[in-house]
């Protein structure tokens, strides 16, 4: 265990029935970092989380907190707050009520309750609905309630259940600062599940990629977003052209691959180990591809494809296209790049990029 | 209200017409009986006929001053109080074991919990009374009083499983998880949530108690509720006194049940109210 380690999963399984939902988790918590665990519905995520608050409890393998097992620890001897997806206001006290709850239920006397209290309404900017009933209040003012709620105790660590969802984008967003905020400002290690990848990379220190109750990768959004190690990741964030093919070639400095749109070359250190006649998949993020009407630079790497569509977001545009052998390929580009291209449905361009641009996924 | 549903301007006003005095018709059928028993309760004359004597309180006068009636009056608030709390607190037991556990045959005891207001009175009342006498219970306040719990318990739990259904299926565990133990969470979660449907459950199993004959006949003995009292008075006699303790019973068991009413339907509109704004 690392000395900045606050929890600890070793070797974590969690089963229902028959139903595997966690398989066998091992990975560290870092003392005051933000961690996201992403992933898609049913991929073990929230019973991970479960597990750590006390809610569920592991099948096999022990969770640590601060070096100590907590796997037999019910989860009010634990100080493990969550934010619910629902938040789960009490709908029978108002606001303050419901921030004291937690210090009331560890036997604190009522005037350090309130003093307390009322300290977090003030931090989170509440302070003025401190009487409403929490039903009176906005989505936002809500979500910040939850917040006062789960903090009011000073935790070491606060575990958040997709506390966003059910909140509009702009709100989020903003919601998304005030976490981020907030996390800094106290130091608590935050624990956020989510299945969205814009608040998971927008926010956390760390992120977890989990499917099939398995952790497919962990490191920072950029190491996530830059070199995704498994083909499922590279799939499930939906940023990269994915190739698989046969190794052709691979020396110290290059590696060749052999896939049915073309052959492609990547610098060697851009992954793991390769031998020749190996079957490899590499990615290519989709903003790092040039499109060109002329035949590009034959250093490049390359291939010819037809348009079939595009999206616009904002400043940037995404042009899907296709190859003659079916594999689409997507490629992000501002919208000033492509004022002197055609881009017409049916029109056929070279899509190029570097040899740096290219990462090999592990394993095939 | 009706006046915002949007179909209200489009409906035409024969049938509109048409509905409404449906809906009186009806309620004048169900309520006239009533309503005569409580005009001639107030009656001077000895026959119900029209038309009408004169105003008086004779009657209830006749009654207040009956020891029989307080006698009845007696056993049936000590037994429709008494019934309130136990089968109020066995229905919640119920309601929260049904909401909070999976187990084996869970289905064949929340069948076997609703069971009892299905069982035709007579029958029960006469399975109570040969159960009750064999274990020498039979014939007094208490055989009532269990009687009636197994008649009453069920609409408790019937109205605490309502308000259950209607709680945020994480509540109780983010209380376990700020630091309520499961009594904590049960003092300070479930029961102040579900307490609107407590007190209501408590008025109408009062009422349904207050109103119980069939059952109450068979096993009450000496120590008869008035509903059972009333059916002495009539076999004697018809007299007007009926009337009154007909319209001091009504107006008991209408006044509960509304109470119950009150309370359930205020907090649950009030709820329904606050989901909707969270859309």
């Amino acid at each position: 265990m690392q000395r900045d380690a606050l929890v600890a999963f070793d070797g974590v399984i969690k089963r229902f029935g028959s139903f595997v939902a966690v398989q066998k988790l091992d990975f560290e918590i870092r003392k005051g970092e933000f961690l996201a665990i992403m992933g898609s519905s049913g991929c073990g995520k929230t019973t991970t989380l479960r597990m750590l608050a006390g809610l569920e409890a592991p099948s096999e393998g022990a969770i640590r907190l601060a070096g100590k097992p907590i796997n037999d620890l019910p989860t009010w001897k634990r100080d493990t707050p969550m934010v619910w997806q629902s938040l789960a206001l009490f709908p029978f006290l108002n606001v303050i009520e419901n921030v004291e709850f937690s210090l009331k239920m560890r036997g604190i006397g009522k005037a350090e309750r309130r003093q307390r209290a009322e300290k977090w309404l003030d931090r989170m900017q509440i302070s003025e609905f401190a009487s409403r009933n929490v039903a009176q209040l906005s989505g936002g003012q809500r979500q910040r309630v939850a917040l006062a709620r789960s903090l009011v105790v000073e935790p070491e660590i606060l575990l958040l259940d997709e506390p966003l969802s059910a909140l509009d984008a702009a709100l989020k967003v903003r919601m998304q600062t005030v976490l981020k905020t907030l996390q800094r400002e106290t130091g608590i290690t935050f624990v956020y599940v989510t299945h969205s990848q814009s608040e998971a990379f927008s926010m956390a220190d760390r992120v977890i990629i989990m499917s099939r109750g398995k952790i497919e990768q962990i490191g920072t959004p950029q190491e996530i977003y830059r070199t995704p190690k498994t083909r499922f990741v590279a799939n499930f964030l939906g940023s990269s052209n994915i190739f698989t093919g046969d190794v052709v070639h691979a020396d110290a400095a290059t590696i060749g691959l052999s896939t049915p749109s073309g052959t492609f070359r990547l610098n060697a250190a851009a992954g793991g180990a390769v031998k020749t006649g190996q079957q490899a998949t590499i990615t290519v993020l989709d903003t790092k591809p040039a499109l060109s009407l002329d035949r590009p630079a034959e250093s490049r790497n390359m291939l010819r494809a037809k348009v079939i569509g595009e999206e616009f977001v904002g400043a940037t545009a995404t042009i899907y296209l296709e190859t003659a052998g079916g594999q689409e390929i997507r490629v992000q580009k501002s919208h000033a790049e492509l004022s002197d291209l055609p881009v017409d449905i049916g029109q056929e361009l070279y899509v190029s990029w570097s040899q740096d641009d290219g990462h090999l996924v592990s394993a095939a | 209200m009706s006046d915002q549903r949007p179909d209200a301007h489009q409906r035409s006003r024969t049938i509109d017409f048409a509905l409404k005095t449906y809906l009186l018709i009806g309620y004048a059928f169900v309520f006239a009986p009533i309503a005569a028993s409580f005009v001639f309760s107030f009656n001077s004359d000895r026959f119900p006929s029209i038309p009408l004597g004169s105003f008086s309180m004779d009657w209830y006068r006749a009654v207040a001053t009956d020891p029989l009636v307080w006698e009845g009056l007696r056993n049936t608030l000590l037994v429709g109080t008494v019934v309130a709390v136990i089968s109020t607190a066995l229905g919640f037991g119920a309601a929260y074991t049904d909401y909070r556990y999976k187990f084996f045959g869970k289905q064949a005891y929340m069948a076997l919990a609703l069971l009892p207001p299905t069982i035709p009175v007579v029958i029960l009342g006469l399975a109570m009374l040969a159960f009750l006498s064999r274990v020498d219970l039979a014939g007094n306040a208490f055989a009532v009083i269990i009687s009636h719990v197994v008649i009453c318990a069920p609409f408790a739990m019937a109205l605490t499983r309502l308000r259950l259904s209607q709680m945020d299926a994480s509540l109780e565990a983010a209380a376990w998880n700020l630091g309520a133990s499961e009594w904590a969470a049960m003092r300070h979660v479930i029961i102040p949530f579900t307490a609107p449907a407590i007190l209501g459950a408590l008025f109408i199993t009062a009422a349904v108690s207050f109103d119980e004959f069939a059952v109450a006949w068979f096993v009450s003995g000496l120590n008869e509720t008035l509903p059972v009292k009333v059916l002495g008075f009539l076999q004697g006699q018809v007299s007007p006194r009926i009337n009154a303790i007909g319209t001091f019973v009504f107006v008991t068991s209408m006044t509960l049940v509304i109470v119950a009413q009150v309370l359930l339907t205020g907090r649950g509109a009030k709820a329904q109210k606050a989901a909707l704004e969270e859309e």
